[in-house]
């Protein structure tokens, strides 16, 4: 029936690297995370508080993030930066480019578990003597992470996903390795099938991961 | 004197033209695939939903690859796959099937949610006026359910539509693959660039927002 003779044995030689280039795909994933975390509770606290271009720039940054397709935004951190003479490396232009993704969406989920914590906590804490950022930073941002601890997941593993956008600007990731093995032996179809089971181990561990993680945070 | 030979030209007004016709072809591929891919979905959400233990299983873990593993992977593996088994698939046709797939199993676990929403009472109740399983379905189910995952549907599929900007690796013209050759030509990547999110933004965000009103419209019936 199949003319094609499938060879793994390459592929099967090269595991060990795509394995190390997952690690890379997860660094970049994760420190994108982090950011995107502080960007996004940022934006979320200048979107409800905050006043004239301050708030305009967040709203801007969060409806360009949530209604362009992340390979655009990637694109333009890549190429588009280098119309100002700006020439970043493949590793920051995958990480600002998730970062900047991330963000936005974040700053939604965080705006979300803001609203959905009463005004009257952060009364409480002022008036048991918290400054604003005590009542903050022990009180109200605790809280809003255990609201939106399932969407954060979630984006996580949007981000380790995404990142393998950073085969079309060069970033040797698990998906910038997979194309550099698969270009150079020409056996793509056996190459890329291997990746995706990689990617689907490594969500798979995400998801595993922050389940035990959410027993261990949530006991109360 | 030496005559000078011009490679590159800038941006004009008949490429505006050119990436509108991208644009088009963007809505294209999406509302193709969308709409083949919420068809199939429903049906994949309503077997989660109905089926038995081991079939519900079986097509959960299914579909689970689909949203675990990165579009831009499975839009390669399957225009490299396709030639193997013996299809003869152009960019445009490739792009669909794994669009399709791709939103079917996203669809699939709204379409549970909804199913999940209604509740068994108000089906019993339903079947208890004498109303078949399909009416049930028909008059009861679906107009409440779908209002319940509207909003998230709705998500799903301007996800989907962003997404399709994936298919240009394919070799499809579609908005970013027209911005490329644009940007090639006239070396004026910022600008194009600029252009061609518009172009997306143009197109996610009037939906995005009146999909937000109907939400607030229905959530205070």
């Amino acid at each position: 029936m199949f003319d094609y003779n499938f060879h793994w044995r390459p592929v099967f030689r090269d595991l060990p690297d795509l394995i190390a280039a997952s690690l890379v795909t997860l660094q970049v994933a994760a420190l994108a995370m982090l950011l995107g975390i502080v960007m996004g509770l940022v934006l979320a606290l200048i979107r409800l508080h905050g006043k004239g271009p301050l708030r305009w720039f967040a709203t801007v940054w969060v409806e360009l993030a949530r209604n362009t397709p992340a390979l655009i935004q990637l694109f333009f951190f890549g190429f588009g930066l280098g119309a100002f003479g700006i020439h970043l490396s493949p590793f920051l232009i995958v990480l600002m480019g998730l970062t900047f993704n991330c963000a936005g969406y974040l700053a939604e989920n965080f705006r979300g578990g803001f609203q959905a914590i009463p005004d009257t906590q952060l009364r409480a804490a002022r008036s048991l003597g918290m400054t604003v950022w005590q009542a903050y930073t022990r009180i109200i941002v605790p809280q809003v992470l255990r609201i939106v601890y399932h969407p954060i997941t979630n984006q996580m593993v949007w981000a380790v996903l995404m990142s393998s956008l950073g085969m079309l600007v060069g970033f040797r990731e698990l998906s910038g390795e997979t194309q550099f093995f698969a270009s150079r032996t020409f056996r793509i179809f056996e190459y890329f099938a291997v990746t995706a089971v990689l990617y689907y181990a490594i969500v798979k561990i995400i998801l595993l991961g922050s389940r035990v993680l959410a027993t261990r945070l949530f006991r109360y | 004197m030496e005559p000078t030979v011009q490679f590159f030209s800038g941006f004009a007004a008949s490429d505006m033209w050119f990436m509108a016709e991208a644009a088009w072809r963007t809505l294209l591929i999406s509302v193709v695939s969308i709409s083949l891919g919420t068809l199939l979905g429903v049906v994949f959400g309503w077997l989660l939903y109905e089926g038995k233990f081991w079939a519900t299983a079986g097509l959960a873990a299914f579909l689970d690859v689909f949203r675990s593993v990165p579009l831009l992977i499975q839009l390669v593996l399957f225009f490299n796959f396709a030639p193997i088994v013996g299809l003869n698939l152009d960019a445009f046709a490739s792009g669909v099937v794994v669009l399709t797939i791709y939103t079917a199993a996203l669809v699939a676990n709204v379409a549970r949610g909804g199913l999940e929403a209604v509740g068994a009472p108000m089906r019993r109740a339903a079947r208890s006026l004498g109303m078949s399983y399909w009416q049930t379905l028909r008059h009861v189910v679906f107009p409440i359910g779908g209002r319940a995952v509207f909003p998230s549907w709705i998500g799903v599929a301007l996800g989907v539509m962003k997404d399709s900007a994936l298919v240009s690796v394919l070799g499809y013209v579609e908005l970013l693959r027209a911005s490329q050759i644009l940007i090639t030509r006239t070396q004026e990547p910022f600008l194009i660039l600029a252009i061609a999110g518009a172009f997306y933004f143009a197109l996610s965000y009037p939906v995005a927002r009146y999909a937000e009103k109907l939400e607030q419209r229905w959530a205070t019936q």
